[in-house]
């Protein structure tokens, strides 16, 4: 018996799915074996707003690689380049010294205060567009698409017996999945070497072993994470559906099907009234598009990676019936209630959740971006030895020792002058210097340099236990300067 | 569901089944794996047979395993080797350093930031396994133990002095050691106890720290026959005999009054082994431009006081 006949005439051009909830919490059994999943294709405004984002972060992806920034002669010219061999980090106009990893940490630390915020508002949003997961899941379900139809085609398919027009489809499916594994991985290695010289050298099979490791590694988990795990990584494996439950509350705006709208559900006639029922006609084409295999009308669930899809499938379905849209849509799980209770919605987009999100943020990003513009080209420290603390020499003079470390940021070799400022009697010698120039040094692009410096005060000059001093580094040139203050230990009472 | 599912309880709010144990009334859920998770299982499993056989694994009875005492799997795999191959791959590394240090001078060395950082850096790990037990991590010396920061040397402080002096030791059994030994003027009972007395306060007045004028006068005549022979008529010292000025400021063996009777007394004899049976010559040569860097070092040409 067809669904049809068994519900009567439905309005013109709605669809009906024997969809099942196969991750439904009722048909869960241990070690249970994977449902597979059909998504259906949806139609409407947030289907078409996954499709943007997916061009824009694969065009991302894939292509920042070879963007190209010019940085002078003796630096690379990749905007992007994370270059582990000479310990640099480029992104366009910033570079990263290894010491200087808290970038990097702040970085992470804005994008997870990022992340909760935007939990604490919209719920999952990450989950539903932007994660890498979502979006290339969503790619390789399109190929499935395009080779084996949508989802009755493909129910179908499976089903049969194998032929020659399954093989086909299968095979031509799994190749371009392959391909597109195969490009992801590559793409990866394009972030650590020049992206043209690997190109090259990849497919001349000359280039870092390291790099086919990492290309064949992430084609694998490309291929296998997107194209058959799927549903099965986003709730298994990644931790992120759990700590999201921190994340939001019942003032979150989340996908929700609105219960007050639809129930008690049923099939609808055309031509019926509308009086006594809810707006649910039970076509269950939400658990037809969904991805992660659930029913958004069994509540807030872990597996909903809130993409939004079932809005759209029934959005479709409410037009076709003539009913207002938004049965499934954008909404907190307080205002369900009170539209249950018949009161108005009302939201809280400040909240103290949000509030302290928000401020964390706001604090985070002002200090990061506040040391990337005061972040100086040439930078200056200093240690003083401590074993010996002083050394007395035989005039009764005393000498400290010290280790001083001048780095050069900047992509071009400079000289400078290493000097010392404090008590005009102080002799200060410096290692490693022409003897012609005994207080210039000479830095390369891009490099720090050690310099051991002896400061002796002679012994008329000692008036104390310690003297403060300072060192200072200069360019010649441009006059650009940095300092660094040190003591002088007498060793005198 | 199964028969045995069935007598299980299911949770009503989650719908998962529970494991039948209780706490206080919180009961375990039961939540189902995923299958392709046990089969990830199951894997694991057969990977460790794998390694096994590839890998040494087992341990196994004397004998059986040829030298060692477990089974070394086929790829013959060994840690100790692999150690010995980063030495040696260490050795090469370092090998460009020490040949660029051989034959260079000190001046040479100091001028080339490159290869003053791999002396600075070789010299030091050197120093630190070899020296610091007596001279100190930071080569600050200790009573009886020169220091090696300052300006004084005993037997010369030019880069080869100081060459010379690691190669052949002080006082050490290596045949060109370099030698000389102060008598034990009180324990040989060659100076009376106020002979002793007076010689100290004129050696101490040499640096101004005795204003005793009899005892001063008397010492004098005692340091002209006993003592100027090594320490020189001025008491500035010979480093051809390893002779201290008496001059400075510096007290190998400390500089108060009784220290230096004492030293008097006992006639030291301190001792340094020669290095050069325990270290190659590129060694001793990092490790002599290291001491010389350490702020003290003296030009070739100062002269034998030089300071
Ligand atoms: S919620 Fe909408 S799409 Fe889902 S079964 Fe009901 S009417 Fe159909
Ligand atoms: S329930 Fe709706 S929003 Fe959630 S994963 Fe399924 S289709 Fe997406």
């Amino acid at each position: 018996m067809s669904d049809t006949a068994k519900h009567g005439m439905a309005a013109p051009g709605i669809s009906r799915s024997k969809a099942e909830a196969v991750n439904a919490a009722e048909t869960r059994e241990l070690y249970k074996k994977r449902e597979p999943i059909y998504p259906k294709l949806a139609h409407g405004k947030f289907r078409f707003a996954k499709w943007l984002i997916m061009g824009l972060t694969l065009g991302v992806y894939y292509l920042i690689p070879f963007l190209r920034w010019d940085r002078g002669p003796d630096a690379p010219d990749q905007a992007v380049l994370v270059d582990f061999a000479h310990g640099r980090f480029y992104f366009f106009f910033i570079e990263i010294w290894p010491q200087e990893i808290y970038y990097i940490t702040g970085l992470l630390i804005m994008a997870a205060l990022g992340l909760f915020l935007a939990s604490a508002l919209f719920g999952r949003v990450w989950c539903g567009y932007a994660c890498p997961q979502t979006v290339w899941t969503d790619l390789f379900i399109m190929v499935e698409r395009l080779f084996e139809g949508d989802r009755n085609a493909r129910i179908k398919l499976d089903r049969s017996p194998w032929s020659i027009n399954k093989a086909w489809r299968k095979t031509g499916k799994h190749a371009v999945w392959l391909v597109i594994a195969f490009a992801t991985g590559g793409a990866w290695i394009l972030y650590f070497h020049d992206a043209w010289d690997t190109l090259a050298n990849f497919f001349a099979g000359t280039a870092a072993p390291s790099s086919y490791v990492f290309a064949g590694v992430l084609t694998f988990t490309t291929y296998t994470l997107a194209g058959t795990m799927r549903e099965q990584v986003c709730t298994y494996m990644c931790p992120w559906p759990r700590i999201q439950a921190a994340m939001t509350d019942r003032e979150a705006v989340n996908v929700t099907y609105r219960i007050d709208r639809g129930e008690p559900r049923g099939a609808h006639k055309k031509g019926d009234s509308w009086d006594d029922r809810g707006d649910c006609i039970d076509c269950k084409q939400c658990v037809a598009v969904c991805p992660m295999g659930i029913d958004i009308r069994d509540g807030a669930q872990l597996e909903c990676i809130q993409c939004a899809l079932c809005i759209d499938a029934c959005d479709d379905i409410m037009d076709k019936v003539g009913r207002p849209t938004g049965l499934i849509t954008y909404e907190t799980d307080d205002n369900v209630d009170r539209f249950v209770a018949g009161e108005a919605p009302r939201y809280r987009f400040i909240r103290p959740r949000t509030l302290v999100y928000a401020v964390s943020l706001a604090i985070v990003t002002a200090l990061m971006l506040g040391a990337l513009i005061t972040r100086t080209e040439l930078e200056l420290n200093s240690q003083r030895d401590r074993n010996p603390n002083f050394v007395r020499l035989s005039d009764g003079s005393v000498r400290n020792g010290y280790t001083v470390n001048v780095i050069n940021k900047a992509n071009s070799a400079r000289v400078m002058r290493l000097e010392v400022e404090g008590d005009a009697a102080i002799n200060a010698r410096i290692l490693g210097v022409s003897d012609d120039q005994p207080d210039q040094i000479r830095i390369g692009a891009d490099r720090s340099q050690r310099y051991v410096v002896y400061l002796t005060l002679p012994a008329d000059a000692i008036d104390g236990p310690s003297e403060d001093i300072r060192f200072r580094v200069s360019d010649i040139a441009t006059g650009e300067t940095a300092t660094t203050p040190s003591v002088l230990i007498t060793g005198a009472p | 569901m199964s028969e045995h599912d069935k007598k299980r309880e299911t949770d009503a709010h989650t719908g998962t089944e529970t494991t039948g144990h209780e706490w206080d009334g919180i009961k375990e859920l039961d939540t189902p794996l995923p299958r392709w998770w046990l089969y990830i299982f199951y894997a694991c499993c057969a990977w460790a047979v794998v390694y096994w056989i590839f890998m040494p694994a087992w341990p196994a009875l004397p004998g059986l395993a040829g030298e060692t005492d477990h089974t070394r799997g086929l790829r013959n795999h060994s840690e100790r080797a692999n150690v010995a191959m980063a030495l040696d791959a260490l050795d090469a590394q370092r090998a460009d350093g020490f040949a660029a240090l051989a034959g260079s001078s000190i001046t040479e060395i100091e001028n080339d930031p490159e290869l003053l950082g791999f002396v600075l850096a070789a010299g030091e790990a050197v120093y630190g396994d070899n020296c610091a037990t007596c001279h100190g991590v930071g080569a600050q010396g200790f009573v009886g133990y020169p220091n090696l920061n300052d300006d004084v040397w005993l037997w010369g402080g030019s880069y080869d002095d100081i060459r010379t002096t690691l190669t052949v030791g002080i006082r050490s059994e290596h045949p060109d050691t370099r030698f000389s030994q102060m008598p034990a003027y009180g324990r040989d009972q060659l100076l009376s106890r106020a002979e002793i007395g007076d010689v100290t306060d004129y050696v101490l007045s040499l640096s101004g720290t005795s204003a005793d004028v009899g005892a001063i006068q008397r010492g004098a005549t005692v340091f002209e026959v006993q003592c100027a022979s090594c320490h020189m008529a001025d008491g500035t010292g010979d480093r051809a005999q390893g002779a201290p000025n008496l001059t400075d400021r510096d007290w190998l063996y400390g500089g108060s009054r009784e220290q230096v009777m004492a030293t008097i007394h006992r006639g030291p004899y301190g001792v340094m082994p020669a290095w050069e049976s325990r270290l190659d010559e590129a060694t001793i040569d990092a490790l002599a431009a290291y001491v010389f860097l350490l702020g003290g070092g003296e030009d070739a040409t100062a002269g034998p006081t030089g300071q």
